[in-house]
């Protein structure tokens, strides 16, 4: 079974999210017939930016998924998810950078100094940058805890993201309306899932049964370090 | 590249393509677009129109593709996409069409375009055409000045501003069935920038009629101000004595003015004004090209504005 998440699923996920940014890529050098239209900076802008939060969606999505189907399979594939949005603000803002801006700093300066959206959006870059070179095995066991306090703000860059999108929109807000939905359910559930099972734990019922097997099989999986034991509160992780 | 070479002097006129025929009547080409019309389409290959250049009114920068032109548009009445215009105008009916005059003037009352296009003759003119979203095109429009139109209908000295309405069909114009605007659109101008030469009314595009995403059959250019203001599928004009609530001022009147001319020093509150990018300009690496006060036609206009502050009066 691991075998084929890790030889057959992975890399068709993998390959797949690649996918907008190959089509983008084959439109800016005109290659196979694809074209970017009238205004192509400005469609690789919204592209990029479009696909970080979807991105987003799907790697906040993965924990849901685990415990509607009980299978901790989902999981595997939420830090690749996590690096593809990563991947995807990175072409975002370079796009901006060199292509918007011609690479020029201080009209960039200015730009975000004035203009509050642009901010914001580089905020969430930011943290995003933090998250991605933490996100490797070794990073996560030096951290320890202070890993998952600081992956909680995947959390705050969905919303700055919205914001973002929200800001720049000149009237139409439908499209960051619906991200926003989108975000709040995935972030919503995990506040209701954990006022249950706190809940649950305060009635005095027996310890939490399905938190023990999610967490050994993490440390199987090595997504939570293998030293930590059971009990410890790696809830956070699995929910973020 | 110049649009004569797109559509050469001698072929449009051999066709002799009446004026009325040319919006989709009657004329050679119109067999066709008429039989497309009955289907609810546009024609795939619009009538020409017979017009003058004038040289003296554009300016040399080399004009945006038809293709960029009309596919990549503001027209909220058919979606907030640039590509919802092209996609889904085609069935907007556009003849016959009636205007209608009021307010305060002398004569008004309702007219047919194909009348008044019968008593204005065209000329094509190349204008820059700047959005408020920082982008730019060059245009070859053909149209007639504004000011021909409305002395015709002896405006009275309490008309101080001129007020223009879009269609309002939600049937045929998906948009207006959304809230995201206020319906139908509205714009306007001041007498004097009304009846400035530089103010177009415009029914064609390189020497064509006017494709329905570009604002057919009538629609407002004004070449200095950004590009919200060129109102489309224009059905009324009103000569009013007090400043008409025009659609984006009034919908967010902390972003939009009721002059919109476009000014590099005065920012939209949440992006810069001070340059754009130039549509079409065919590679991803184009630079921005900076943003001139009057969108470069200061030296025609400017004098319109003296005493009043830029800053304030956006």
């Amino acid at each position: 079974m691991s075998w084929r998440i890790r030889w057959v699923a992975k890399p068709v996920v993998f390959f797949a999210c690649l996918v907008p940014a190959l089509r983008l890529a084959a439109g800016a050098f005109g290659v196979a017939g694809v074209s970017l239209g009238a205004d192509p900076v400005k469609l690789i802008l919204h592209t990029t930016g479009t696909w970080v939060l979807r991105f987003l969606a799907a790697t906040l999505l993965m924990t849901p998924l685990r415990d509607l189907t009980g299978s901790l399979t989902w999981l595997r594939f939420r830090r690749m998810l996590g690096l593809y949005v990563f991947f995807y603000a990175v072409l975002h803002f370079s796009t901006y950078v060199f292509l918007d801006q011609d690479g020029k700093l201080l009209a960039i300066g200015k730009d975000i100094a004035k203009h509050p959206y642009v901010l914001i959006g580089f905020l969430g870059f930011l943290m995003l940058i933090s998250l991605a070179v933490t996100s490797t095995a070794k990073a996560q066991r030096r951290l320890g805890r202070r890993w998952t306090r600081l992956h909680q703000l995947i959390y705050i860059v969905a919303g700055l993201g919205v914001w973002h999108y929200w800001w720049l929109v000149k009237k139409d807000i439908r499209p960051p309306l619906a991200y926003a939905a989108v975000f709040a359910v995935l972030i919503g559930y995990r506040w209701g899932h954990r006022r249950l099972r706190l809940n649950r734990t305060n009635r005095g019922s027996a310890p939490n049964g399905l938190q023990q097997p999610v967490e050994l099989a993490q440390q199987r999986l090595g997504v939570v370090p293998a030293n930590a034991r059971v009990g410890d509160r790696y809830t956070e992780l699995e929910r973020g | 590249m110049t649009p004569s070479d797109i559509t050469p002097e001698d072929r449009f006129i051999s066709r002799r393509a009446m004026l009325a025929g040319a919006l989709g009547f009657a004329a050679v080409e119109s067999l066709g677009s008429f039989a497309g019309e009955a289907l609810g389409q546009t024609p795939a290959n619009p009538a020409a129109l017979t017009f003058k250049q004038n040289a003296a009114f554009s300016v040399k920068d080399p004009p945006n593709s038809y293709q960029d032109i009309s596919t990549y548009n503001n027209y909220y009445e058919f979606g907030t996409d640039k590509s919802d215009p092209s996609e889904k105008a085609q069935h907007l009916r556009t003849h016959p069409w009636t205007v209608t005059v009021g307010g305060e003037a002398e004569v008004t009352g309702a007219f047919d375009l194909d009348d008044i296009l019968r008593q204005n003759p065209l000329e094509e003119r190349i204008y820059r055409l700047r959005c408020v979203e920082a982008w730019s095109m060059v245009v070859p429009w053909v149209g007639f000045p504004l000011a021909n139109l409305l002395q015709r209908f002896k405006p009275t000295s309490k008309a101080k501003y001129v007020e223009f309405k879009t269609l309002y069909d939600p049937k045929q114009m998906p948009g207006e069935r959304t809230g995201v605007l206020e319906w139908p659109y509205v714009e306007g101008l001041r007498i004097d920038e009304a009846m400035h030469p530089l103010t177009l009314m415009v029914v064609g595009l390189y020497g064509k009629v006017l494709p329905n995403q570009n604002g057919a059959p009538l629609r407002l250019v004004v070449p200095w101000k950004y590009g919200f203001k060129g109102i489309k599928a224009i059905v009324g004009i009103k000569f009013v004595e007090r400043v008409p609530r025009t659609t984006w001022a009034g919908s967010n009147p902390s972003e939009y003015g009721f002059f919109a001319n476009v000014n590099p020093a005065v920012d939209h509150p949440r992006w810069s004004q001070a340059s754009e990018r130039r549509i079409g300009s065919g590679s991803i690496f184009a630079s921005r090209i900076p943003t001139l006060p009057f969108n470069g036609y200061g030296d025609q206009v400017a004098s319109l504005y003296s005493g009043l502050d830029l800053r304030r009066n956006f």
